[in-house]
């Protein structure tokens, strides 16, 4: 085994589960790529090293200067592991609707915490976060939603591993947050092996972001634009809290993995199109582990407490 | 054959507060006209000047997005479900 120098070297090369005994087709395999495998224990791990890298080396970011970085969490968890190892302070804007344990690891490592109005989801954070930015020019605001290098890790790194690991793949199912993971993997994966098709999953957030005043308050990431989201994916739908509790419970019952619950939303939309087609290989993305949603009952309350809780917190 | 629609918070005061719709329709379009013809203050909402459904707007039949089905075109059928959601922020 290798030595490692340092924790931001133990990101990537993430292992890949078969999980097809959930498959609902006997013609089709189901596999699982661990991303919560990673140290910060997601998949937004590899984005947060590949913009902190791009920013050092284009002079963006320089020793000591403070990160700014809206987020439901998880980039903020791992861009605030990696600063905390090279000296950089980090300012990390949230909705107030993450889940205690998501706050708590910002905590852990050291990343200052701003709260934006739950009811305005991630698109306050958002907002708020650009604010602070332009109010301090002297920060480094590395902005995942528009950062090349957020799909670019994909492309150059997860893209790659899958179509390594799993060279028959014919479908690939990733849930649908700043895109950087389907954008970046799937044009991977199609300039590679154009028969792939790239499902997206999403949860129903914009139904419970009850801030929005008008349409024009929307968001669509400009990754997505920039990365033609549009002509990229083969599908995208919704999958709602229940079903995704349900899922994350039949990882655990039928493979012994303890996903996070948009993990479970994957795996329904794998379980979808394992029933529309004849035959195939299907990875999804386990974006992170069940340890952050424990608080949620998401696998010890009964299945509708526990979707009351999922639907009050942002666990994509 | 009418449709149930679900609306977002951020739409129903263009629609008298209502959660929920029927509208009659065969296709995904016809049943956007129909909200729209019920009540107009929807039609900047929900469409760009060229009639294609408004950029921050996602459509699903089924909770499946419409842009990557038929668009516009897309079929539904008795017993289908239709629901209107802001696009916002992931990540």
């Amino acid at each position: 085994m290798t030595v490692y120098r340092g924790i931001d070297e133990l990101i990537g090369e993430t292992p890949i589960l078969d999980v097809s005994q959930l498959s609902p087709n006997s013609n089709v395999q189901i596999l699982a790529k661990l991303e919560g495998s990673n140290p910060a224990g997601s998949v937004k791990d590899r984005i947060a090293k590949a913009m902190i890298n791009d920013a050092e080396m284009k002079g963006l970011l320089t020793p000591g200067q403070t990160i700014i970085e809206p987020s439901s969490g998880n980039t903020g968890i791992a861009m605030a592991m990696i600063a905390s190892q090279r000296g950089y302070p980090i300012v990390v804007v949230v909705p107030e609707s993450i889940s205690v344990e998501r706050r708590q690891l910002l905590e852990i490592f050291g990343a200052e915490i701003i709260f934006t109005p739950g009811e305005q989801g991630s698109n306050g954070s958002v907002r708020v976060a650009r604010q602070m930015a332009a109010e301090h020019p002297e920060w480094a605001f590395l902005y995942q939603y528009g950062n090349d290098s957020n799909p670019r890790a994909h492309y150059e790194t997860t893209g790659p591993e899958i179509l390594r690991d799993v060279p028959d793949i014919s479908h690939f199912v990733a849930g649908l947050g700043t895109s950087g993971t389907l954008m970046g993997v799937g044009s991977y994966l199609k300039e590679m092996k154009k028969s792939v098709q790239v499902w997206a999953v999403e949860p129903p957030a914009g139904e419970n972001v009850e801030g929005l005043r008008s349409l024009d308050d929307g968001f669509v990431p400009p990754v997505f634009e920039r990365w033609g989201g549009q002509d990229l994916l083969d599908r995208k739908m919704i999958v709602r809290p229940k079903e995704s509790i349900e899922c994350a419970r039949l990882l655990v019952k039928e493979a012994g993995l303890f996903a996070g619950i948009s993990s479970g939303a994957a795996l329904a939309g794998c379980r979808k199109a394992a029933a529309q087609i004849e035959s195939g290989v299907i990875v999804f993305v386990v974006c992170d582990y069940g340890w952050k949603y424990l608080s949620t009952g998401a696998w010890t309350s009964d299945l509708d407490s526990a979707t009351a809780s999922a639907e009050k917190i942002i666990y994509f | 054959m009418s449709i149930s629609v679900r609306l977002p918070t951020v739409l129903r005061p263009h629609a008298n507060g209502e959660a929920r719709l029927d509208v009659d329709g065969e296709t995904v379009g016809e049943i956007i006209e129909g909200i729209v013809r019920k009540f107009p203050g929807m039609e900047t909402n929900l469409l760009d000047q060229d009639g294609s459904l408004h950029r921050f707007v996602n459509v699903y039949v089924n909770d499946e997005d419409v842009r990557y089905l038929d668009k516009m075109a897309t079929a539904v059928m008795d017993g289908d479900e239709l629901s209107i959601l802001p696009a916002v922020a992931g990540g």
